[in-house]
């Protein structure tokens, strides 16, 4: 349904500059209105008519699944919000830096009332260049708010050196390839690669090749005005054509808790067997799965599938015809923490048809 | 399944439209009049040849309660407001950090009792004030009918309060979130509307717990039925009749289901002297069920958006309505 207000998820770790962005989404001349739900209320000056205190109250659903949570107080405030319908176009959500994003995304597919009427756009996380892999060795939150993102910026970018970034990109992708990266200064990022992201729509989910070519910098060309140095941003500008090219200066981690596991078969997969397996297997591991995403081809069937999920909780439909060039391959990526790979793997293969 | 109902006896052509100009949020009758509560801003006092309109709220009304002769909104202007039949308006209470009013309860002699975030306040008739701070953000109020006692619900249980006394308050435990609370009219009984699909509910004089399941869409309308023996419930493509004439309300009984269509009940209403139930659908359509044999009346036809708000007149003999996408009336049932 096109008249569901999206939702705009804001997080990062204290300090890192979620406040600088959501002021700068709110004073940009995009003619959007848009409802804040902040935590720290009343602290930090944001100016917008719309805007409301959160309380970040998570509640487990009454299902006996620990990994069900919703935030009950959005349940609260959306449904008040809805009741202004028409006096703003979207909705921006900004968690605390220690929260986990997990339950906010999820009481958009639990809860029915706040399903019906907005959409989950995307989870966007700021990120500090500098203190990034100090947080991801000290605070697991940080690395959750990562593994959870569809978009990333790395924000105050200009505040390390150009190996410094490239390392942090590194350590980025090894718990999220997938998350669409941006490299910023003071959050300064055209809206478009944040707002509107239509990451949880079904209809989007076309490609889920890891983005690790696709970073971006955003220093050249939207400077907005701001006298920058510009031989820096030619350094950056260069380092990112080699990454496109070679790949020959991105370092490769493997981070011991958090990975992303990409699976694909060739031959078409049978839906008696899938849909039991990815069911158990979501129910089973469903805490340590933070997202998963999946293009799948069943036998007999002309039509894409396509997947996605949070936790335990899976969303899926079929997409559009697979085109006569297009090969029909069946791919699916997880994220999460210490996720057991082999019965994965294995489970995965045993769904060929 | 009547899905076009129409083949039942029909109530349609005593409607009176009333013109609102918004999505009413609910609808109570303050003297004569119907009191539509819209979603922002406004109340709409509609009676026979006078209709109008009156801005109670700096923004969205987001809870209401009526009683004889008044109707007392909470806004998220941070305001608690009651207004009569006239069309005058009274500040009961400010919040004093503009916090939203989430929820509102009418009590005995004059008591309001609003929320805002986890706190509870009791305003009696006499002007003295109470708070009582909760675990969690509220999710209901409901007065019980005996005492001056204020059930609470939140999450992970309920709160039972006596705002004057300083006995401790009564903690009701059961996991999970919840959002809708009603007290039988007897006052024996405690149920509340939870986050999921079911319902729960406290035999007061034991704390015996129930649980009311089977439905598949959240529970967010409850009302007890004229002589107390029947809870009708939304949440369900049938409207759901739990028994409570036994000392055991429900427990190991089935409820009736009524007037089932293709769409959730999102409303209901009890006849405050007749078995007869309004039962208010997700596309528009009203229905009037007798709880005796299941037998119906068309008193709305379907239309696109849900209802939203109904409400009986005291004596019985109106019906006022309302829907999402602004569509209000009166039935005259003469």
């Amino acid at each position: 349904m096109s008249d569901k207000i999206p939702v705009t998820v804001l997080t990062g770790y204290l300090g890192a500059g979620k406040t600088t962005l959501l002021n700068r989404i709110l004073s940009e001349p995009h003619g959007q209105k848009f409802a804040v739900i902040v935590n720290e209320f009343g602290e930090i000056g944001i100016d917008n008519d719309l805007i409301v205190g959160a309380d970040e109250e998570v509640f487990e659903m009454n299902n006996g699944c620990i990994c069900c949570t919703v935030r009950g107080d959005l349940v609260r405030i959306i449904d008040g919000l809805m009741r202004r319908k028409g006096k703003f176009d979207a909705i921006i959500v900004e968690t605390t830096g220690l929260a986990d994003p997990a339950p906010v995304a999820q009481t958009f597919f639990m809860d029915e009332n706040v399903g019906r009427r907005t959409k989950l756009d995307a989870v966007v996380t700021v990120a500090d260049a500098r203190w990034l892999k100090d947080r991801l060795k000290d605070a697991p939150e940080a690395k959750n708010q990562i593994a959870f993102a569809d978009v990333i910026l790395i924000n105050k970018a200009d505040l390390v050196a150009p190996e410094e970034l490239a390392d942090v990109e590194a350590r980025i992708r090894g718990i999220n390839p997938y998350a669409k990266l941006h490299t910023t200064e003071r959050c300064q990022i055209p809206l478009p690669e944040v707002l509107g992201r239509n990451a949880f729509d079904l209809d989007r989910i076309l490609e889920i090749e890891p983005q690790f070519l696709e970073a971006e910098h955003h220093e050249h060309g939207h400077d907005h005005g701001h006298d920058h140095d510009h031989h820096h941003d030619h350094d950056h500008d260069h380092h990112h054509h080699d990454h496109g090219h070679h790949g020959g200066g991105l370092k490769h981690y493997h981070d011991e808790e958090m990975q992303s596991l990409s699976l694909s078969h060739e031959k078409p997969l049978d839906p008696d067997k899938f849909f039991p397996w990815v069911q158990d297997l979501v129910q089973k591991e469903g805490p340590s799965i933070l997202r998963c995403k999946g293009i799948l081809a069943f036998k007999d069937d002309d039509k894409r599938f396509v997947l996605q999920g949070v936790h335990m909780i899976l969303d899926g439909d079929h997409q559009r015809e697979w085109k006569k060039d297009e090969k029909r391959l069946s791919r699916m990526v997880f994220i999460g923490r210490q996720l057991p790979e082999e019965k994965i793997r294995q489970g995965f293969e045993s769904c060929v048809a | 399944m009547a899905e076009t109902h129409s083949d039942i006896p029909s109530v349609v052509e005593r409607t009176r439209p009333v013109q609102v100009d918004g999505a009413v949020v609910d609808v109570c009758f303050v003297d004569e009049s119907a009191a539509f509560a819209l979603g922002e801003e406004a109340l709409v006092l509609a009676r026979k040849g006078d209709e109008r309109r009156i801005a109670v709220h700096g923004g969205a009304i987001l809870s209401s309660a009526g009683e004889g002769d008044r109707i007392v909104t909470g806004g998220d202007d941070g305001k608690v407001i009651a207004t009569d039949a006239s069309g005058a308006s009274t500040v009961i209470a400010t919040d004093a950090k503009h916090r939203w009013i989430d929820r509102v309860a009418l009590g005995p002699a004059g008591a309001v009792a609003w929320s805002a975030g986890k706190t509870a306040f009791v305003r009696t008739g006499k002007g003295v004030e109470h708070a009582l701070d909760v675990p969690s953000t509220v999710g209901a109020l409901a007065f019980l009918p005996k005492g001056f006692r204020l059930a609470i619900a939140h999450y992970g249980g309920a709160t039972l309060w006596f705002p004057s006394a300083q006995a401790e308050p009564e903690r009701l435990e059961w996991k999970g979130s919840h959002l809708a609370a009603s007290v039988s009219p007897d006052g024996r009984f405690l149920v509340t509307g939870m986050q999921e699909p079911a319902l729960h509910g406290w035999r007061l004089v034991d704390r015996k717990d129930m649980r009311m399941q089977g439905y598949t869409a959240r529970v967010r309308s409850l009302d007890w039925s004229a002589d107390g023996k029947w809870l009708a419930t939304s949440g369900s493509t049938q409207l759901i009749l739990w028994p409570f004439q036994s000392k055991d309300g429900p427990m190991g009984k089935t409820p009736q289901l009524l007037a089932p269509t293709e769409h959730h009940v999102e409303m209901v209403a009890c006849h405050p002297k007749q078995a007869v139930v309004a039962a208010g659908y997700a596309d528009g359509l009203i229905l009037l069920v007798r709880i005796d044999d299941g037998a119906e009346v068309l008193a709305r036809k379907p239309a696109d958006a849900p209802v939203t708000a109904l409400a009986w007149s005291r004596d019985g003999r109106l019906l006022a309505f309302g829907t999402e996408d602004g569509s209000a009336g009166v039935i005259d049932l003469g």
